[in-house]
C-alpha cells in the first residue's frame, strides 16, 4: 500500500512542477501567440469569430483599423481587431482588479498578407509576470488555453 | 519486537511501478510536450517559423529563407544558432526550450526546399587588420548595413503593405548573428555575394582576398560592441500607467477627450467597459474608455512592425474604485518588449509620452 501511496503522491505532485516552472517565465518565442491561417482573409475572420463564440466568450465587436487608415489616405491590406469577453468574468475582474482593465476585454489581431491570414495575440500568459496576484493566475492560464484553441479551431 | 524488512527484489518492484505509474501519468496528460523529436521539421517548421517566415520559407514579417542562394551558402550551424538564439531586437526570438532534435529536424526540412548539401565552414576565426576593414566597411557596407553593423531599416518584410525590397540588410553586429556565422561563411559571403539582392561579390568589385579578410576582421570586432540592456531597463517598467482624478467620471471622461485632441489624435469611440456585453443601459457607467488613434503615427508604426496592432486602438480608461477616479492605460514601453524589435521600442517610448501627456492633461 505504501508504495502506491508514494507514487500517488508523485503523480499528484507533477502538475505543480510544471505550474512552478511556468511562474517563472515563458519562452520568449511563446511571449506573443501568432498562427498563419491557408484561407483568405474574410473566410478567416468569419472562421475566428465562430471559434471565439465555440470557446464560450461572447462577441464584443470587431476595429476595423484598415477602414480609419485606409479613409486616411493610406494604403493596407485588411486589418482588424476581435474583442470579445465574458460578462461575468470581465465584471468581477474589473472590481477586484481595477488595474487589470487596461487589457480587458480580451483581443485577437487579424490581418491579411496575400492570400493567407494572420492572427496575433499577447500570450495572457505573459500577464503573470505583470499582476503577480496569484487569484489571478487561474485565469491567464485559462486564456491562454482558451487563445490557442480558439486559433487552432479558426486554423483548422 | 518485531521488525519488518523489505527484500531488495520487492523494493526494486515498488520503485518500478512508481516509476512506470508516473511515466503513465506524463505521457496520459500531454505534459510531456517538451519531448517531442517525432515531429516531423516540416511540422516543427510550420508550427514555430511559418507565421513569420511564411509557408515554405517564402517571406512574411521575417525574411524569406527559401531563397537559393541563401540556404545554399549557409551552414547548418548558422541556421542551429539561429534558431536557438534568434536576433535579439530584430524580431527572430529566441527558441531556447527547442531540443537539438527538433531544431536538426527544421534545418533538414529547410535543406529540402534545394534539394542540396549543406556547405561546411571551418569555425577558425581569421586573423587579419579590423582597422583596415573598418575603412573598406564605411565604403562599400555602411551603406546597407548601417555606420555599426545595425543593418537596414525594417525589421522583415510583410506583403500587407509595400516594401521597397524582398529583402533587409542583416543586422552585422546583432549577438545572435555574430553567434550563428562564422568568419569563414561572411568571408564565403563577401566573396560569392548574394544573387538577387544588393549584395555583390567584393572579388569582382576589384577587393583582394586580404582586404575581404580585413573586413571579416571588423565584423567580428561588432561582438566587443554589443552591450544591450535596454531589453532590461524595458522590462523593469510598470504594465500600465495610472493617474488619479481629481474630477468626477463624466468630468475626466469629458477633459480626456480634450487632453486626447491636445495630442492631435483622433477621437474614434466612447464607450463603457460592458457595453456589447450586457443589454444597454444596464453597464457599469463609471468604467469609461476612450478610443482614439493617430493614423498618421500607426502607418509608421505598422510599416515598422505589422504585428503593432495589439496595442490598437490607442484607448485610455476612466474608472471609479473605492471612492477614486482612476485614469489607465497600457505602458507601451513595457508591452514593447514581447516584440523583439528594437525600431519599434522608439515608437513606443513616443507613444508612452503621448499616454503620460494626455493622463496627467485629463486629471490635471
Amino acid at each position: 500500500m505504501k508504495f502506491l501511496a508514494t507514487s500517488l503522491i508523485l503523480v499528484l505532485l507533477l502538475p505543480l512542477t510544471v505550474f512552478a516552472t511556468d511562474a517563472v517565465g515563458i519562452d520568449p518565442a511563446q511571449e506573443l501567440l501568432m498562427v498563419r491561417v491557408n484561407n483568405t482573409f474574410p473566410d478567416t475572420m468569419s472562421a475566428l469569430q465562430n471559434a471565439v463564440v465555440k470557446q464560450g466568450y461572447q462577441l464584443i465587436r470587431v476595429q476595423r483599423v484598415d477602414v480609419g487608415l485606409t479613409k486616411s489616405g493610406y494604403k493596407t491590406a485588411e486589418y482588424r481587431i476581435v474583442f470579445f469577453g465574458k460578462k461575468k468574468e470581465i465584471r468581477n475582474l474589473s472590481k477586484k482588479h481595477p488595474t487589470l482593465i487596461p487589457f480587458l476585454p480580451l483581443k485577437i489581431v487579424i490581418y491579411a498578407e496575400g492570400d493567407e491570414t494572420i492572427l496575433l495575440a499577447t500570450n495572457p500568459a505573459k500577464l503573470r509576470s505583470f499582476y503577480p496576484d496569484k487569484s489571478l493566475a487561474s485565469y491567464f492560464t485559462r486564456w491562454e488555453r482558451d487563445f490557442r484553441a480558439i486559433m487552432r479551431r479558426t486554423k483548422s | 519486537m518485531h521488525v519488518k524488512t523489505a527484500s531488495p527484489t520487492g523494493n526494486f518492484f515498488r520503485i518500478g511501478v512508481s516509476l512506470i505509474l508516473v511515466f503513465w501519468f506524463i505521457s496520459t496528460t500531454g505534459l510531456a510536450k517538451a519531448s517531442s523529436g517525432a515531429a516531423p521539421g516540416e511540422q516543427l517548421f510550420s508550427d514555430n517559423c511559418a507565421v513569420c517566415h511564411g509557408n515554405g520559407g517564402k517571406g512574411g514579417v521575417g525574411v524569406p529563407l527559401a531563397l537559393p542562394d541563401f540556404i545554399n551558402n549557409v551552414d547548418d550551424d548558422y541556421l542551429r544558432i539561429s534558431i536557438k538564439k534568434g536576433r535579439p531586437g530584430r524580431v527572430m526570438p529566441s527558441f531556447p526550450s527547442m531540443d537539438e532534435t527538433q531544431i536538426s529536424a527544421i534545418v533538414r526540412y529547410m535543406r529540402s526546399w534545394m534539394g542540396k548539401p549543406a556547405p561546411h565552414f571551418s569555425r577558425t576565426t581569421i586573423s587579419a587588420d579590423a582597422r583596415k576593414g573598418k575603412q573598406l566597411y564605411q565604403q562599400r557596407c555602411a551603406t546597407c548595413h548601417g555606420a555599426n553593423g545595425e543593418g537596414g531599416k525594417g525589421t522583415g518584410v510583410t506583403f500587407s503593405r509595400p516594401r521597397d525590397l524582398p529583402i533587409l540588410a542583416p543586422a552585422l553586429n546583432n549577438p545572435g548573428f555574430l553567434a550563428a556565422a562564422s568568419d569563414e561563411m561572411i568571408r564565403h559571403t563577401l566573396v560569392k555575394g548574394r544573387k538577387g539582392t544588393p549584395m555583390a561579390s567584393f572579388l569582382k568589385q576589384g577587393l583582394s582576398h586580404d582586404d575581404i579578410n580585413n573586413v571579416v576582421a571588423y565584423v567580428r570586432s561588432f561582438d566587443k560592441q554589443n552591450k544591450n540592456t535596454t531589453h532590461d531597463k524595458l522590462a523593469s517598467e510598470p504594465p500600465f500607467l495610472v493617474r488619479e482624478s481629481g474630477y468626477s467620471v463624466e468630468q475626466t471622461v469629458k477633459n480626456l477627450k480634450d487632453a486626447v485632441l491636445s495630442a492631435n489624435m483622433r477621437l474614434i469611440r466612447t464607450q463603457y467597459l460592458e457595453q456589447g456585453l450586457t443589454p444597454p443601459g444596464d453597464e457599469n457607467k463609471k468604467q469609461v474608455i476612450v478610443y482614439s488613434c493617430g493614423f498618421n503615427f500607426l502607418n509608421e508604426a505598422l510599416k515598422v512592425d505589422p504585428r503593432v496592432g495589439l496595442f490598437l486602438p490607442c484607448r485610455v480608461t476612466v474608472v471609479e474604485h473605492k471612492g477614486k477616479v482612476l485614469v489607465m492605460s497600457v505602458n507601451p514601453k513595457r508591452l514593447s518588449v514581447v516584440f523583439n524589435n528594437t525600431e519599434l521600442e522608439r515608437l513606443c517610448d513616443q507613444m508612452h509620452r503621448t499616454y503620460v501627456d494626455i493622463l496627467e492633461e485629463a486629471t490635471l
